[in-house]
């Protein structure tokens, strides 16, 4: 079953086209990833998937249903969470402060629940701090939970973003460069618990990167894609051995020629 | 020196993190607050009552700026809107003072939706000016109403009584100002403890995150306008009526500064440093009144002292 299918997504700044007829879709229960060279739209992808940016033109279907132009608070509700290339933490809240901001989408007491701390909204905060918790365990940093975010070391925060946004509990997980800044030990991390999270908790992942190692270890299937269009899609061995693939990143002899 | 001063802080927040210590400072100072006017003379519950009522309007600023990060400068308008409401439903239609507490409320929480509502959408420096234009459009609309009385405003509003005691005397409404400044406490503090109080601390470090993390941006604002309006509303109802007498003038953009200087200066964020906030802004230019038409250039050059050497506000942030 498809989780999420994207048809032919255009997208374009001041007259500048970032996405040009993208289609791409992602089985339910897979690892999948989107690459490309620099500037190719891999983040742009991203944005008009989660609602942060408009596409001109195209489809997007998650789970059965159009989120297009849904407003990105709305798209994490129906499920689907992101982490963000360079890391956006609440920096001066806590750990786990941080981590519970996930499970306001799956939470409801207002402003009245507050103030006279009903039952109902006891209950929610109980379950918010087990499941923010729960999350962090996951990740491996419950016992930094009460550390305010900004102090942790880099790659701690990377896994804080991680236990967030498992804590909207997502079917679907965008990773964007998920190994961007970690070194060797880090990244090996990484592979594991990305396959902890599908294999697990049985979240469907798609992640943008630019260590083919990584990608190439993890992915089920890969999408390439390169000036806003795709140009390659299979397994990590097709793609590796796809002409366009490799003219894209190494660039053409041609070009070499010249 | 500087080393040993620095502990001592330290050593007296790390005393005050723990719950019991805390209650127990918090009953030592409402003891006070409550014996007070036993031994205070009039001038002196003038002057703390008038504290009191600022620390309200403060409290209910700081859910707007503290909480939620959005830069307010026409606050003055819901305290406005409330005042007006009482002054104008008891003076010229003869409605009990009580009852049109939750007039005044719905009032101003509709002035925060109205206030809200089209600038969500805007950042900082563009959302202080649209309410500052707000604030000045509230007050002249007072200006020139005839049922507000014009520029002259409304007077002669009765004083409301309460179990067949009107409140009229200065001990009287020392009590009430002393009740709501206690409430709005416990609501504020209830308020930044739940997931609204996380939400707005969310939206206010990173937008773009929270909405990520499935957080309505405007949602999440309006709540803080709304019941930060509400705040301002109530403390107007008891305005009108402890003075009985309500001009446009009372509601300047002065006035909207003014409060907005009480919980940047205590420390925007945390109730006891907007509480402390709003004391320095009654005490100090009453203290030191013996300065003449100095106090008030003293007042502004130990602001800035303040303001420079602790941006974060007088109550030490408690996160490390």
């Amino acid at each position: 079953m498809l989780l999420l299918e994207v048809e032919h997504l255009e997208l374009s700044f001041a007259g500048l086209q970032v996405l040009r007829e993208l289609s791409f879709d992602v089985e339910k229960g897979t690892i999948a990833s989107l690459i490309g060279p620099n500037g190719a739209g891999k983040t742009s992808v991203f944005n008009c998937l989660t609602g942060f940016y408009r596409p001109d033109s195209g489809r997007i279907t998650f789970n059965g249903r159009s989120i297009l132009r849904r407003k990105p608070h709305r798209i994490t509700r129906a499920g689907m969470a992101r982490t963000f290339q360079n890391l956006r933490l609440f920096k001066s809240m806590t750990v786990l402060e941080n981590v519970m901001s996930g499970m306001h989408c799956r939470t409801s007491a207002g402003p009245i629940g507050a103030v006279f701390k009903t039952g109902s909204q006891r209950r929610e905060e109980e379950l918010i701090n087990l499941v923010s918790e729960e999350c962090l365990a996951f990740v491996g940093l419950l016992e930094s939970k009460d550390r305010r975010a900004s102090n942790l070391p880099y790659g701690d925060q990377r896994r804080v973003e991680w236990a967030r946004a498992l804590a909207t509990k997502p079917k679907l997980l965008l990773l964007d460069e998920p190994a961007a800044g970690l070194n060797h030990d880090e990244k090996q991390e990484l592979i594991a618990l990305i396959l902890r999270i599908r294999d697990e908790l049985g979240i469907t992942i798609l992640l943008i990167e630019h260590d083919m190692g990584l990608v190439m270890k993890v992915s089920e299937k890969i999408t390439v894609i390169d000036y806003g269009a795709k140009i390659a899609e299979g397994t990590a061995e097709e793609v590796q051995n796809n002409p366009r693939v490799i003219e894209a990143y190494l660039g053409s002899e041609d070009e070499e020629l010249l | 020196m500087i080393t040993t001063s620095a502990r001592e802080k330290t050593g007296w927040l790390g005393w005050l993190q723990s719950q019991r210590n805390r209650m127990i400072v918090l009953m030592v100072l409402a003891a006070v607050a409550m014996v007070i006017p036993l031994v205070a003379n009039n001038y002196m519950l003038e002057v703390l009552t008038n504290a009191w009522f600022y620390t309200v309007l403060c409290l209910g600023l700081n859910i707007v700026v503290g909480y939620a990060g959005l830069l307010d400068l026409g606050y003055a308008a819901f305290f406005a809107v409330g005042a007006y409401t009482t002054g104008i439903l008891t003076s010229q239609f003869g409605v009990n003072f009580w009852l049109t507490i939750p007039v005044a409320v719905a009032c101003s929480m509709l002035a925060g939706l109205i206030i809200g509502g089209p600038t969500l959408r805007l950042r900082s420096d563009y959302l202080a000016i649209v309410t500052l234009g707000f604030g000045e459009i509230v007050r002249i609309i007072a200006r020139n109403l005839e049922i507000t009385g014009g520029a002259s405003g409304l007077i002669g509003i009765d004083r409301p009584s309460f179990f067949g005691i009107e409140l009229s005397r200065g001990i009287h409404f020392y009590y009430v100002f002393l009740l709501l400044a206690i409430l709005a406490c416990f609501v504020s503090y209830r308020l930044q403890h739940s997931r609204l109080g996380r939400a707005w601390q969310y939206v206010r470090e990173d937008e773009d995150a929270a909405e990520a993390m499935g957080i309505g941006r405007v949602a999440v604002k309006l709540y803080a306008y709304v019941i930060g309006a509400m705040f301002g509303g109530v403390a107007g109802c008891f305005f009108a009526v402890k003075m009985t007498a309500i001009s446009p003038e009372t509601f300047t953009f002065t006035q909207s500064v003014l409060i907005l200087l009480g919980v940047v200066l205590g420390g925007m964020g945390k109730i006891p440093g907007v509480v402390i906030g709003a004391f320095a802004l009654v005490l100090f230019p009453e203290v030191f009144r013996g300065l003449g038409s100095m106090r008030m250039l003293i007042f502004g050059i130990v602001m800035l002292i303040i303001m420079l050497y602790r941006p974060e506000g007088i109550w030490p942030q408690s996160k490390s």
